[in-house]
């Protein structure tokens, strides 16, 4: 246990000293919910489907939670390549205390990150249905964090440099953003297009954020909470098991 | 307690470590030399649950590292041959973390810290972060970390890489300390000759992953007719200055270094 705490509070220390990385962070969200939300507010508005902002707000969150966690997970990269990693590996602790202890700091990292964008929103005008969802949305945000999270752990695990990690980015976690619906709803989208993203752990993040801040879900909450705590489960044993294959 | 017969580890294209085997007995002080590329840090990471051995087999009291990694893990405390601090957390933060993973007790994690810290004078520096630190300083942390918890067997890679004489006498008395009161069991690396000549009790001299002699240091002398350790490790190992190609991490050191600029 100590062992799993000692590194939950690594990652959240080296969260909370990288002021400059946490301000770079929300550059990114801010753009796709200042200028996608006012740029395209009017045309969504048009073709009946409401405010735009009160549809791409949980979209947003969604995003940054999905980023910081997988980047935690490929933060082991990082600790490969400056000999931290080496460290925890021939500790007396099993390494799948290591995986968990890493695994939960980094997802409760992405969810500071992700309320830190919640308040942004509220700020930019955005506004939740009701109070008393709100716990609903950050149970998901919290569920996205560590379904990728240990995706991330999983993927790092086997990551020896930067070129790997521009190859994971580009074509793993920028097709899950794009194709989770959190840009766009998924109603009347082509029949293959639909049936990619019912494969994506982060469309049922999205929709249940959404449902529980803005209303609107298109799988039902059920649906949405049953997939991601099953997919949770597999990616964490699957991250462990990969962990623990690490070689120096 | 450290029992290696024919270990064989072999990557894609070469044969690292060619058929090695040597003991080293409760309480004794063992170097392994060779010249870059030879198989040392290879064999330390065999022995320390860092990579599986092709073949052969590998005992640590009496426990298998392939089959019984944590209890193996159990046994032994290592200082690396490069990096392998936390650069963002303090340098107290760092021994914390290393005395939580290792089951120190809280109050003798502290006490410690605090001993090894001012011994090799970081008490000053102990709330910095690490990244702010001197390559010095870096070593000298990494060396303190290592003392924090007293293991049965005491890897050491290269330790004094870097180092000044100070922190090498510090850490040698150190060792030797730790050697006569507590039993503990040494395994070091070093390209340092003389040093090797005073702390070791017994030396391997390893060249293209192969053991080519072993035995004291007089024994070497006396097996090469020369006079001293240096002569006798360049006359079992020639002249030759070998090539270690650069892999991605040196790639990465160096991008980093470059954007820090």
């Amino acid at each position: 246990m100590h062992a799993i705490f000692i590194l939950w509070l690594r990652e959240v220390k080296k969260y909370s000293r990288s002021r400059a990385q946490i301000v770079a962070s929300l550059g990114q969200p801010l753009l796709y919910l200042l200028v996608l939300g006012f740029g395209l507010g009017p045309v969504f508005q048009k073709s009946g489907n409401g405010s735009y902002l009160q549809f791409v707000a949980p979209g947003v969150i969604g995003m940054t939670v999905l980023f910081t966690s997988v980047f935690s997970g490929i933060a082991l990269l990082f600790d490969r390549q400056f000999g931290f990693l080496k460290e925890t590996l021939v500790a007396p602790v099993p390494r799948i205390r290591i995986m968990i202890g890493r695994t939960l700091g980094g997802a409760t990292v992405a969810m500071l990150q992700g309320t830190l964008i919640f308040v942004v929103c509220l700020i930019a005008g955005f506004r939740p249905v009701s109070l008393t969802t709100i716990p609903l949305g950050f149970l998901f945000m919290a569920l996205i964090a560590i379904v990728f999270a240990a995706l991330g752990t999983a993927i790092g695990s086997g990551l020896q440099d930067m070129q790997g990690f521009q190859l994971i980015m580009n074509f793993l976690v920028l097709p899950i953003f794009f194709l989770s619906g959190a840009l766009f709803p998924l109603t009347n989208i082509p029949k293959a297009l639909a049936f990619i993203m019912r494969l994506d752990p982060l469309s049922y993040g999205v929709d249940g954020l959404r449902g529980a801040l803005s209303g609107l879900t298109q799988f039902g909450f059920a649906t949405n909470l049953i997939t991601l705590a099953a997919i949770a489960v597999a990616l964490l044993v699957f991250g462990a098991w990969r962990f623990s294959k690490i070689e120096i | 307690m450290i029992r290696v017969q024919n270990l064989v580890k072999k990557f894609a294209d070469f044969t690292a470590v060619n058929d090695v085997s040597f003991t080293v007995a409760k309480g004794e002080i063992f170097a392994f030399l060779g010249p870059n590329g030879a198989g040392k840090t290879t064999t330390i990471k065999m022995l320390t649950t860092l990579l599986p051995p092709t073949s052969g087999t590998l005992q640590l009291n009496g426990l298998d590292p392939t089959r019984q990694p944590n209890a193996v893990r159990q046994q032994f405390g290592i200082v690396f041959q490069d990096p392998s601090l936390d650069g963002d957390l303090t340098a107290a933060e760092n021994l914390e973390l290393h005395g939580v993973l290792y089951n120190v007790p809280r109050k003798i994690r502290h006490q410690r810290a605090e001993m090894l810290l001012k011994l090799f004078e970081l008490w000053d520096r102990k709330d910095s972060q690490v990244k702010k630190f001197s390559g010095g300083m870096k070593r000298r942390l990494e060396i303190a970390r290592g003392f924090l918890h007293t293991p049965k067997i005491l890897f050491l890679d290269e330790p004094t890489l870097g180092l000044d004489p100070q922190s090498r006498n510090q850490l040698w008395t150190h060792v030797r300390r730790l050697n006569d009161a507590e039993q503990v069991t040494v395994f070091l690396t070093t390209h340092y000759m003389e040093e090797a000549d005073r702390v070791a009790q017994r030396i391997a001299v390893i060249d293209h992953g192969r053991i080519v002699a072993m035995g004291s240091s007089q024994e070497l002398k006396q097996r090469t007719k020369t006079e001293s350790l240096e002569e006798a490790f360049l006359a079992l190992t020639g002249t030759t200055i070998r090539d270690e190609t650069a892999n991605s991490s040196d790639q990465l050191r160096q991008m980093v270094q470059m954007w820090r600029r």
